[in-house]
């Protein structure tokens, strides 16, 4: 393999890894305030993509994500409320049953409102053509965008998880709930925040994930399960061991492609998938201690 | 909800629909025609189409009458891509609905696990799907409408003879036609003088296809691509290999008839070359051209009443029916007569060319039927060479 093809590959895996990892760190933050997996993160993803194209016609770019990103954050919040919230001590097989169900009324509702045809937002910067050359290597500059977003992402939910009143409080309703609760928290607040929040950070990767891999109605499900398989193998509930698993994973898709058919990705992907939950079901990243307190 | 009012009102709903079956019943001079499309799932973009079409034609004839006096009803079966779907519809549209025809399905898998179940129906059958293996061998109740897959490969090869490329590379979707035209090339290729240098099949829900363009690039010799698919890969592919600086011309088949991936790929689209049926041309047709007029009404009808653009899908459906009614009116509610009648349409006008039935040919198109088409400024025009 020539260096240049050698570069190639490990750009080409970590854009979808960028990918993965923002899709993955979704996951998480529900993971940490509910200890329950969101199988809807994948259709907020779509949502944000979605709905930024609609608004595209009315709004310059910026704004228009800006406000896919708020009504996504919006629908995250009444998903919770009429869903999720009045249920007593639910059981983990029930919100997950719960949160599959509501991806397919996300994706059927897509349908019918915005039909079956692929649509994308412009290239933030360039077009479709642009390319940023190191060497001869190539990079559409998008791919940056969506490295610099996820970088942003994994910043300011750190800040905010460990910095602020709010972040804090999330936290202890993740570790104690009951704790939480005696403490004048309210549990109930924290998690419907905690969709808002995962809403609006797959909103703000479906936008930028838009110009390069298109959005359809459909797309979120096959985007959820690779971001799921990187939640996993990160160890779920951390994001930048999300990032990290999520360029790993992309990586090994990438290279992949030189000794399989490229349609293997996904059976790549599986069977890692696979490894780690019968190896090390706490994650690369996660520690097995902390795992062995929760329930699932 | 209280029990009782809970009951009372499911008795209702239930009464209401019984009703409505024995009204439905009561019509008298309706003509049933099946239909089975995806109109749902991952092959919405060919079923959404095709409905939509037929139904545009049937409430078209019925509100001027229908046929003979009688009026048509079309009762739609949303399949969502999947055969076992489409086979208990059809069953069911032969056995219960005892519709006269059926048309669709929208997919060559659906098509070919139905076909068998119209065969012993004796119902006929007007698939909407690419595939040869529909219509070859040839079943008597089983007709379809777009082109054949390897009349488009046999265009492509041509072409690239003339432009004197003889090495290339096939990329195509892990789905049912992407697997028929890969194979289909893969044959077809030596006997043009054109050597296969590298054969790649990708996910149909591939993201991002970089790494195949690199794998692909990183070989010299290759001269020209051609993708294969009916997937959104076919506008990512364009843009991954424009991205990576690779100007190789890059051909497409027939599935890249959808001005949708043209505009998703943007610039990158610029200069793919692919066969396509005459409708995305309508406008640099010849005035004389005996498919004009039929193109140019469909496209304003489907425009108007849809607000999308017409795509060479919609047409297959729009055949398909049509070819139905033409045959009702000959043969009437009879499913002998009306499967007799569309074996004998000839010179028929349709959206994916002048079809011709014969006995031993259920497709009944020519090669004719392909025109060569590129993409220049965002549009599709027809393709005058390099």
């Amino acid at each position: 393999m020539s260096l240049d093809l050698f570069f190639q590959y490990l750009f080409a895996g970590i854009t979808y890894g960028a990918i993965y990892a923002v899709v993955a760190i979704g996951f998480n933050i529900i993971y940490n305030a509910t200890g329950i997996i969101n199988f809807a993160q994948g259709e907020f993803v779509m949502l944000g993509g979605m709905i930024s194209i609609s608004l595209l016609q009315f709004l310059p770019l910026p704004l228009a994500i800006a406000a896919a990103v708020a009504l996504t954050m919006g629908i995250g919040a009444l998903i919770e409320i009429l869903f999720i919230r009045w249920l007593e001590s639910p059981s983990v097989l029930r919100m997950i049953i719960i949160t599959i169900g509501i991806s397919i009324l996300l994706r059927e509702s897509a349908l019918h409102v915005w039909g079956e045809s692929i649509r994308s937002l412009p290239y933030f910067y360039g077009n479709e053509i642009t390319t940023l050359n190191f060497g001869s290597v190539h990079l559409s500059p998008q791919v940056l965008w969506v490295i610099i977003a996820c970088a942003v992402m994994v910043g300011g939910l750190q800040i905010f998880f460990k910095g602020t009143p709010i972040g804090r409080e999330m936290r202890a309703c993740a570790a104690n709930r009951t704790a939480a609760l005696l403490c004048g928290i309210s549990a109930r607040n924290m998690v419907t925040l905690s969709f808002m929040l995962s809403a609006g950070i797959g909103a703000l990767a479906g936008c930028v994930m838009s110009p390069i891999t298109y959005t359809q109605y459909d797309s979120g499900t096959s985007l959820a399960i690779k971001g799921f398989t990187v939640a996993i193998l990160g160890g779920l509930g951390n994001s930048m061991a999300a990032v990290a698993a999520g360029i790993l994973l992309g990586i090994l898709e990438a290279f992949s492609v030189s000794v399989v058919p490229l349609a293997f990705q996904d059976a790549i992907s599986i069977t890692i998938l696979l490894i780690i939950l019968f190896v090390k079901p706490h994650g690369l990243f996660g520690s097995s201690e902390a795992a062995r307190l929760k329930d699932f | 909800m209280n029990k009782g009012v809970q009951q009372w009102v499911w008795g209702c709903a239930a009464g209401v629909v019984l009703l409505a079956a024995s009204l439905a019943n009561a019509q008298a001079g309706t003509v049933k025609v099946g239909a089975i499309f995806a109109v749902t799932g991952p092959a919405s973009f060919l079923g959404g189409p095709e409905a939509r079409s037929a139904e545009m034609v049937v409430e078209k004839i019925n509100k001027a009458g229908g046929i003979n006096g009688d009026t048509i009803e079309l009762i739609v079966k949303d399949s969502a891509g999947s055969s076992e779907k489409a086979v208990s519809f059809a069953k069911q549209l032969i056995e219960e609905d005892k519709v006269v025809a059926i048309i669709g399905p929208s997919t060559s898998g659906e098509s070919m696990a139905v076909k068998k179940i119209a065969e012993e129906g004796r119902t006929l059958l007007i698939s909407c799907a690419a595939a040869e293996v529909i219509v070859d061998p040839v079943a008597s109740y089983v007709f379809k409408t777009p082109q054949k897959d390897s009349f488009a490969a046999q265009k492509i090869f041509t072409e690239m003879q003339r432009l004197k490329l003889n090495t290339i590379a096939i990329a195509a979707g892990n789905d049912g036609f992407g697997k028929a035209g890969k194979e289909q090339l893969e044959k077809m290729a030596p006997t043009f003088g054109i050597k296969v240098a590298a054969s790649e099949t990708y996910d149909s829900k591939a993201t991002d296809l970089s790494a195949l363009v690199a794998k692909l690039k990183a070989d010299p010799a290759i001269q020209a691509v051609i993708n294969w698919s009916v997937v959104p890969a076919q506008a990512i592919i364009a843009k991954n290999m424009r991205q990576a600086g690779w100007q190789v011309p890059l051909f497409q088949s027939h599935g890249f008839g959808n001005i949708k991936y043209a505009e998703a790929a943007g610039a990158a689209a610029e200069g793919i070359i692919f066969p396509c049926g005459r409708l995305l041309i309508v406008d640099s047709l010849a005035a004389n051209d005996p498919q004009k007029a039929l193109l140019v009404q469909y496209k304003a009808e489907y425009e108007a009443r849809y607000k999308e653009d017409a795509s060479a899908f919609g047409g297959y459906g729009f055949d398909a029916i049509n070819m139905v009614v033409a045959a009702i009116k000959k043969g009437g509610n009879d499913r002998a007569k009306v499967r007799d009648a569309v074996e004998g349409l000839t010179k028929f006008p349709g959206v994916g060319g002048i079809f011709s039935f014969t006995p031993q040919d259920h497709n009944g198109l020519d090669i004719d039927s392909f025109a060569m088409l590129t993409v220049k400024d965002g549009k599709f025009i027809p393709y005058k060479g390099q």
